[in-house]
């Protein structure tokens, strides 16, 4: 079948099969493996993306379901060189180390605070509870998330 | 954390399942498979077209919604359908009202729209109770509260829900609408009474003055399946008991019914000591199965505990 998905604001057109994981769309074939493929049981959330506008877990969603819609994923995440405050939080913060993890934390970290610009530690713990970091013990995690909601604007120069 | 291209199991891939499931998983040697068999895909534009899809692929056909039981049943080739009808569009089932002296759910409702829906909350706690503790907030967002019905799983949250409360599941065929109790909804594990051609459409929860409701749960970390929960909705009138309804997670409740906890608690009372004698006869009652969760005595336990728990939280909510 065909679909067409805009994705990052690019819209691109191809034909799939209707069991086609949306993760391995994004992945195998358009080529954006920041999107990561963890556990393939919708418990990790190392594959969370947007479908319109709404963090879900790629590896439980059918290509087929995004045709028409827009997908986020963390490349777009960067405006060119400038980090997004989520991402910069991490670096700040250590909230990375093995980085697996990392990019369906900062989808849900961004979606987080673009609906709550000044979560509780509570709230953030919430939020990130249906994603999996084996490295962290997610203090970092929630240091680097708060930090990024510290500074809406990013790191000063 | 397992990185793609590492070898992986099957008992790995269970762990988004049920206990039961889980077991049928084992029991099936099959390699691991990433990817569902092949299916054929078709997107239902209104309730009419998704109905004639279902009579047009016949038996063999499923309708996926937020999918987050079945792909994964499918990935294990626990279900294999041969046509999927995507039900996502239909925003006529998406949405929540109170009319007509009931608070009406659309079956496409997401578990995260029910969790934010402020009439849900204030009529039935007992929703928002048991939203908070379904899968993890982003599941949540994809997740819908028919697909958690008609997957019929026994460990899940709102049929236990569904059921203290006495909600009506109305489900519609070719030929019309009809309303069936979600106390007789649930054929037995895994099975309903919604026919091969037929969609539940939506819940409607009869409003009752005086009404409390509460879920209480315990689960051995966030986002797991229950190892026991207990739902209870009271109506009281004064001191007494009008009406009750208790429904049970995960330990083996006939449709999820505690009724002789039920029976026990009409009519009398609303008092300490009645609401532990009543969680007393609904762990007696209940037939649990010893699994990693824990066992069979333990889940007793968990049942008798949360059953008197929901039932002072439902009272002081009425009250309230």
């Amino acid at each position: 079948m065909e679909i067409t998905v805009t994705v990052n604001e690019e819209q691109y057109r191809r034909s799939i099969e209707p069991r086609l994981l949306l993760v391995h769309f994004l992945r195998d074939d358009l080529g954006l493996t920041g999107t990561h493929w963890g556990c393939d049981t919708s418990n990790c959330g190392a594959c969370v993306v947007w479908l319109d506008e709404v963090p879900v877990k790629s590896c439980t969603v059918l290509a087929a379901m995004a045709d028409g819609k827009r997908v986020r994923t963390v490349e777009d995440l960067a405006f060119g060189a400038a980090l997004d405050p989520v991402q910069q939080g991490f670096v700040q913060c250590h909230g990375i180390q093995c980085g697996f993890c990392t990019p369906g934390l900062l989808m849900t970290a961004r979606w987080l605070l673009d609906h709550n610009p000044d979560p509780a530690e509570g709230t953030i713990r919430e939020a990130i509870s249906g994603q999996l970091c084996r490295c962290t013990g997610y203090e970092n995690i929630v240091r680097s998330i708060r930090w990024a909601a510290e500074h809406p604007d990013g790191a000063t120069p | 954390m397992l990185h793609p291209g590492e070898r992986r199991d099957n008992a790995r891939l269970t762990l988004c399942l049920t206990p039961l499931l889980r077991v049928a998983a084992a029991a099936w040697t099959i390699p691991f498979m990433q990817v569902p068999a092949q299916f054929e895909y078709e997107r239902a534009s209104s309730v009419e077209h998704a109905l004639a899809l279902l009579a047009k692929y016949g038996p063999e056909s499923r309708v996926i919604a937020g999918g987050h039981s079945l792909i994964p049943m499918m990935k294990l080739r626990l279900a294999r359908p041969e046509a999927l009808i995507d039900v996502n569009e239909l925003a006529e089932l998406a949405t929540i009202e109170a009319a007509g002296g009931e608070l009406r759910i659309g079956a496409l409702v997401r578990h995260a729209e029910l969790l934010a829906s402020e009439v849900a909350g204030e009529l039935f706690p007992i929703l928002h109770d048991a939203e908070r503790v379904i899968a993890d907030p982003i599941v949540r967002n994809r997740g819908t509260i028919g697909g958690s019905l008609c997957q019929a799983d026994p460990s899940e949250d709102l049929s236990a829900a569904f059921t203290a409360v006495r909600a009506i599941a109305v489900i519609r065929g070719e030929d019309g609408e009809r309303t069936v109790p979600v106390r007789d909804f649930f054929a037995g594990p895994y099975d309903t009474v919604v026919g091969p051609a037929e969609l539940l459409v939506e819940l409607r929860l009869p409003i009752r003055a005086g009404l409390g409701s509460a879920y209480t749960k315990v689960g051995r970390r966030a986002g797991d399946w229950a190892v026991a929960a207990a739902g209870a909705a009271l109506a009281l009138d004064g001191p007494n008991v009008t009406e009750a309804g208790i429904g049970l997670t995960a330990v083996g409740a006939p449709r999820f019914v505690a009724a002789e906890a039920e029976d026990f608690l009409r009519g009398g009372a609303a008092t300490p000591d009645r609401f532990e004698k009543a969680g007393v006869i609904a762990a007696e009652h209940c037939s649990p199965a010893a699994d990693q969760r824990g066992p069979v005595d333990y889940k007793r336990h968990l049942v008798a505990t949360l059953t008197t728990r929901a039932l002072h939280l439902a009272q002081a909510r009425a009250e309230g």
